[in-house]
């Protein structure tokens, strides 16, 4: 205790001599420039934030509550715009990292960091690190998946399958984690995995989606700076367009354009409503729009890739990997369409016969017990959350579209529902959505300020929020729906 | 057997035949439903919609209703219903949220014949009223319920949940207005159906959703629902509340409820996920299934009686696609392989025996034993709790309650303080230890503290009146020493019997000293076999036949004579003159250990006498020959340690063992002592003597024992501020960013022994407060309290 008495101002506050910080988690952070902009996100103002901020005092009691950093990170202040919603995330979110689980609490914060590397989300990966090395992890890990148990490991690969293409999950993979031997999982264990897996991979879609900036660490203003690398990390990738955009959606003409946009799409809900009971589509029709809508999807994105990845863009993502991929293997692995051409017979996952209520729920909370209860809550709290507002507008029913948005990830991934028309996504969600939609889904670490801002002009932020936070839970239950289903062929 | 002809007439003569019998599908089926003639039955599944004929020995395919080259979605049912009073109509909800109904009158191949399309969503059930021909009723995804005139185009009328998806709807068998509807929320609405504005009314059934309900066949009021909690509940709809008169527990979440013909209180469940088999409850007994089927190799999806009034044929549907049959008799009855039989200590050292009534039958030859040393013994047997299942299983519950102060560990709390067993001379130590145990009575435990002084100690320093204690100790060795000579020259004749003759008892009143000798034997029995449930087994066996009473056994040796009865521990000093023997010869000397070794009754029970015989030679020697060197001796001071610990007084084999410390641990296996010291440290925490305890554990020698004391030592500590646990380093918080405990006197963060006064809770580094503390009086923060350092 004799150290650190060098400045005895500083007594109020509380000392710390140098040693006692963890030199060595600065080491293991991913080096991230500065921001560009200021506040929680590089997509929103951070004055929408922050005045949403200052009047929720349940925003603070909740974070004091559940979160395991115990500061207000950037995450739950973008998030804290639907403080219904945040509280069912924190409190799952708290659950599976800090209650009663199989899993001990690092390998926890590990396969968290598992999760983000598939996405090369950073901010996540260094939140994790740090929870990581609280929470007593074993310092070495961190050099790279080389250095973790075997068992660990073993987790690589449903974590690559479940980030980019679930659907691609069988009773194999399952029976071989389980399988007994020495670094065998257990089936709690496993679930418990799944869920921190899909958990992680599904809020990374929502940082990236909704441009979350590094947090400000508290070091800095201590006079330790982290040295930035110009141009490195994908917030920045995020910011690209900064101006470009600005004065994009500033002018006037932007407006105006959106205005009608926003009629229309009323319109078009309107229409859709009343047309239910008249416009009956035959059977073969519904399929064959199903079918559509996946194969537009396909093309969705790859007509936008060329033109918001340049060349010079995909070198900057190429370093970014080497950075993270120590946490990964066979980093080239990346989502690819589920209607692929010429590769028709991946069998479409029919939504009734495997439903996160009836089948899904049961198995969880069966395997890791409560978790469920907490999960259901969340899916139900962000399917009917709503304020029953459209941008200017008031007292406007927003389930159909909701309810598209929901169905259109999930379509994305392959998993169908005979009960819902999939020509309402094509009148609902413009083109410009649905590239905001599949990037922020499927290949998150693409997302670009452009991209946010080019959709639904008119809409407040929060409403964006909200789009993302549907598409990030769409995104967690399509994952958990194929790892449970792979689970209960199993155990069959 | 008024209800036998009851069947009969319903079945119109012609009693149902059949037997346990299954099918192939082609794809997993979703529901079944079967016709009124209990002749067909209809399954339904995304891929397969068909009539299955029911016949003696098979299913036979009668139609299949899947027609046209496309398949449609409107034929991918989540449920299939055949209309109990038209055999022609049938009715299916499709996954796209489409009603259809089906008449099998039609002349073309394509039967289908209406189209109901006002859902939005899935449609989760469908209904047909139980006597009105045309009235048909949905239940879907979307939260509506939909009631549909077959005459008519579209629905009469629309009955909003006001809530999320119906899961069920029912509509009951005797009130003709009332439907009943189960919500994904957990509720269960009653609805009349000429109200559509409203619910009669509403409850909460189920934490999480409810999948079905099923009204009772004959109880008007009563409603089984069943939820995604594993629950079964039975409703009483009658009064004013819902109120639940049965709970059955599954093992997984409940995706349908059938209740069973002909039969009050039973019902049948089969579950949505993980668990395949169907199971028929006694909802009066909840917690084991009176019937259990176990054919299917995926979840069961759909069950059916055969007949509403034929309680022993049930269909079922599952996603491993076969459609089975199961005959009632053909069911596994957990029941049957339950394992009626408990024992529980209670509190105060009251055992508690629960055996099969069969079981104590069988045994009821069996003679009264009386050696148990716990005296007053109560025997009861419980009214059965089961009396509807005579016969299946029901069991006696017997209890043994100890006699107050017989149960009193008082002894062992006492010679655990008392002991000394370190810090003095082995000589000290002894006489120390001798004195606590005679103290406390225990003389026999007394005199080996004086036999191991002896023994490990210089002879010229034995005191006199210890001398006098052995070789009155000795004398009486003379009685046991007869005794077992008396024994011997019959044991030959006993041979392999002794343990029969000790249970007859009657060979007991031959002679006193055999009597006494056999005492002994049944004694150390009951010691070594104790903890095990033999004993009690005996015990009930004593009063077989005299059921539905609580009395007391009188132990059976009542004879005022037994010095044995008043103080049992009298028995074993005959053994303990052993100790100070010195070995005869050596294959005896092995035959000696053998019973505490093998702690088989028999060999006990036959080498008694053998041990005792050498006690005569023994004590002759003890007392002139004392000179031997201490090792000599070892083998048989181990063999002492074992018997105690045999016996239960672990606490003495532990004592010595530490006392005596490097004399004679080598020659005991690290693994019995090991197991010594955890037993005595369990007892020793359960007495909640920790400072004994870890004295034990810190005395210790053996490595695994010592390395207790070493386990979660952590301290958790909780930030002073924000109440949340320090949880990477105990005097920074990682969430407000403060340091919780500050010197007081240098105003530096405390990292190690933090000190704080109890009255004003300021505090610090312990060497600064102590150093404060010695100048001053007042609290270094100045708060102006007067703290005290002691």
């Amino acid at each position: 205790m004799n150290r650190g008495g060098s400045s005895p101002s500083a007594a109020a506050n509380y000392l710390l001599c140098t040693n006692c910080r963890k030199v060595l988690r600065k080491d293991k952070r991913i080096r991230v420039s500065q921001p560009l902009t200021r506040g929680p996100s590089a997509f929103i103002p951070e004055k929408e934030v922050v005045q949403a901020n200052t009047v929720d005092e349940r925003t603070n009691f909740l974070v004091e509550e559940y979160s395991t950093s115990g500061r207000l990170d950037n995450i739950t202040q973008v998030m804290s715009l639907h403080t219904q919603y945040l509280e069912s995330f924190l409190r799952s979110q708290f659950y599976m990292l800090r209650m009663d689980g199989p899993l001990p609490l690092p390998h926890r914060h590990y396969i968290a960091i598992m999760a983000a590397a598939r996405h090369q989300c950073s901010y996540l990966i260094n939140m994790h690190v740090d929870e990581f090395l609280k929470t007593g992890g074993n310092a070495e890990w961190l050099n790279g998946l080389e250095y973790v148990p075997q068992r660990l490991k073993n987790l690589n690969e449903i974590n690559k399958l479940l980030a980019h293409r679930p659907w691609l999950i069988t009773k194999e993979h399952i029976q071989k984690l389980v399988k007994t031997g020495e670094n065998n999982w257990s089936l709690p264990e496993l679930v418990h995995a799944v869920v921190l897996l899909a958990h992680y991979h599904a809020l990374a879609s929502f940082v990236f989606g909704s441009g979350i900036n590094p947090e400000r660490d508290p070091e800095i203003s201590n006079g330790f700076r982290l040295i930035s690398v110009n141009n490195f990390c994908v917030c920045d990738l995020a910011n690209d367009n900064n101006i470009e955009n600005a004065s994009l959606t500033g002018s006037n003409f932007g407006i105006v354009d959106s205005l009608s946009e926003l009629e229309a799409l009323m319109e078009r809900m309107k229409r859709l409503q009343e047309e239910r009971e008249d416009e009956e589509a035959s059977q073969e029709e519904m399929t064959t729009r199903f079918e559509k809508e996946k194969k537009e999807s396909l093309f969705v994105v790859s007509g936008d890739t060329f033109h918001s990845f340049p060349h010079s863009d995909f070198e900057d993502d190429m370093i970014i990997t080497s950075d993270v991929s120590r946490y990964i293997e066979d980093p080239g692995f990346g989502y690819e369409d589920f209607a692929r051409r010429g590769e028709e017979h991946l069998p479409t996952f029919r939504a009734q016969d495997y439903t996160w209520e009836n089948h899904g729920f049961s198995l969880v909370n069966r395997l890791y017990s409560d978790i469920g209860h907490l999960l259901d809550e969340k899916f139900r709290m962000v399917y009917n959350l709503t304020y029953n507002t459209m941008a200017t507008h008031e007292d406007v029913d927003t389930t159909m579209l909701r309810r598209a948005l929901f169905n259109y990830v999930h379509c994305m991934f392959g998993i169908r529902y005979d009960d819902y028309d999939y020509g309402e996504v094509n009148q609902l969600l413009e083109r410009s959505l649905k590239v905001y939609i599949k990037t922020v889904t499927c290949y998150p670490e693409r997302t670009t300020k452009r991209m946010y801002d080019s959709y639904w002009r008119q809409f407040k932020h929060s409403e964006k929020v909200h789009v993302n936070l549907l598409l990030m839970e769409a995104r967690m239950q399509a994952e958990l729906l194929y790892a449970l289903r792979a689970i209960t062929r199993h155990l069959t | 057997m008024e209800k036998m002809s009851r069947v009969t007439t319903a079945l119109s003569g012609s009693a149902l035949t059949g037997r346990t019998m299954h099918c192939h599908l082609d794809a997993p089926a979703n529901a079944i439903s079967v016709c009124r003639d209990a002749a067909q039955v209809v399954v339904a599944g995304r891929s397969i919609f068909k009539i299955y004929a029911i016949e003696e020995e098979r299913f036979v395919e009668k139609l299949n209703l899947r027609v046209g080259r496309k398949p449609s979605l409107n034929l991918s049912c989540a449920d299939v219903v055949w209309h109990q009073m038209d055999e022609s109509l049938l009715a299916t909800a499709a996954t796209n949220g489409v009603v259809v109904t089906w008449n099998l009158g039609r002349p073309s191949r394509n039967k289908q014949d209406q189209l109901f399309t006002e859902h939005k969503r899935t449609v989760n059930k469908v209904c047909f009223h139980p006597t009105e021909a045309h009235v048909l009723l949905s239940g879907s995804q979307d939260g509506f319920m939909k009631c549909f005139d077959l005459r008519r185009k579209d629905s009469v009328s629309t009955f909003s949940g006001q809530s999320e998806s119906v899961r069920d709807v029912q509509f009951s068998i005797r009130d003709y207005f009332t439907f009943a509807s189960t919500f994904e929320n957990g509720n269960v609405q009653l609805w009349d159906i000429r109200r559509p504005d409203r619910c009669e009314r509403m409850f909460t059934a189920h934490n999480g959703p409810v999948f079905c309900c099923d009204w009772h066949p004959e109880d008007r009021g009563w409603l089984a629902t069943g939820g995604r909690d594993k629950m079964v509940k039975v409703w009483d709809m009658t009064t004013h509340r819902a109120k639940e008169v049965h709970c059955v527990q599954t093992i997984a979440s409940v995706a349908r409820v059938k209740w069973r013909p002909e039969c009050r209180h039973h019902l049948a469940t089969c579950s949505m996920m993980v668990d395949h088999n169907i199971y028929v409850w006694d909802v009066r007994r909840p917690f084991v299934p009176a019937a259990m089927f176990e054919e299917h190799r995926d979840v069961t999806t759909g069950i059916a009686w055969r007949h509403p009034h034929d309680p022993s044929f049930l269909l079922s549907g599952s996603k491993d696609s076969t459609l089975c049959q199961h005959l009632f008799r053909d069911a596994s009855q957990p029941v049957e392989r339950a394992n009626p039989e408990g024992l529980c200590y209670g509190l105060f050292g009251d055992l508690a025996f629960a055996a099969k009534e069969s079981l104590v039958a069988v045994e009821s030859g069996r003679k009264p034993y009386t050696g148990d040393r716990r005296h007053p013994i109560f025997f009861k047997k419980k009214v059965d709790p089961a009396a509807p299942f005579a016969g299946l299983a029901s069991s006696a519950l017997s209890v043994f309650e100890m006699e107050p102060g017989s149960g009193s560990m008082s002894w062992f709390v006492d010679t655990a303080e008392r002991y000394a067993l370190a810090g003095r001379p082995l000589a000290e130590l002894c006489d120390h230890n001798a004195k606590v145990a005679r103290e406390l009575g225990r003389n026999q435990v007394a005199q080996t503290w004086t036999m191991l002084r002896i023994i490990y100690c210089s002879p010229g320093l034995v005191p006199g009146t210890n001398l006098s204690h052995s070789v009155g100790k000795g004398s009486s060795c003379g009685l046991p020493l007869m005794n077992s000579f008396n024994l011997k020259d019959v044991a030959p004749g006993l041979g392999s019997e002794t343990r029969l003759d000790r249970s007859k008892g009657d060979t007991r009143s031959d002679t006193v000293l055999l009597d006494s000798s056999a005492t002994l034997i049944t004694n150390e029995d009951n010691e070594e076999t104790e903890g095990s449930d033999v004993p009690a087994d005996y015990l009930l066996c004593d009063v077989e036949g005299e059921d539905d009473e609580l009395y007391l056994l009188d132990p059976e040796h009542t004879h005022s004579e037994e010095p044995e009865y008043v103080l049992p521990q009298e028995a074993f000093p005959l053994r303990h003159e052993i100790v100070d023997t010195p070995p005869g010869p050596e294959h005896l000397q092995d035959k000696a250990d053998s019973p505490h070794v093998s702690g088989s009754e028999a060999d006990a029970a036959s080498l008694v006498p053998v041990d005792s015989s050498f006690s005569l030679i023994s004590v002759s020697h003890a007392l002139y020959d004392s000179r031997l060197p201490p090792d000599f001796f070892s083998a048989l001071v181990c063999d002492m340690l074992r018997f105690y610990a045999e016996q239960g007084d672990v606490q003495m084999a532990v004592s010595v063992l530490v006392v005596l410390g490097e004399r004679v641990r080598k020659d005991i296996d690290e693994q019995t002592q090991e197991h010594w010291y955890t037993s005595y440290i369990d007892l020793l925490q359960r007495f909640c003597l920790w400072n004994v305890s870890n004295q034990v554990v810190k005395l210790s020698t053996s490595r695994a024992i010592s390395c207790l004391n070493q386990a979660s030592t952590t301290l958790h500590v909780n930030c002073s501020h924000c109440k949340r646990p320090m949880s990477s380093r105990g005097w920074v918080c990682d969430r407000c960013h403060r340091c919780a405990s500050m010197c007081a006197v240098c105003h530096h963060v405390v990292k190690g022994l933090f000190v704080w006064c109890q009255g004003c809770s300021h505090g610090g580094h312990l060497q600064h407060i102590m150093k404060w503390l010695e100048g001053s009086s007042h609290c270094p923060a100045g708060c102006g309290h007067l703290c005290e350092y002691s």
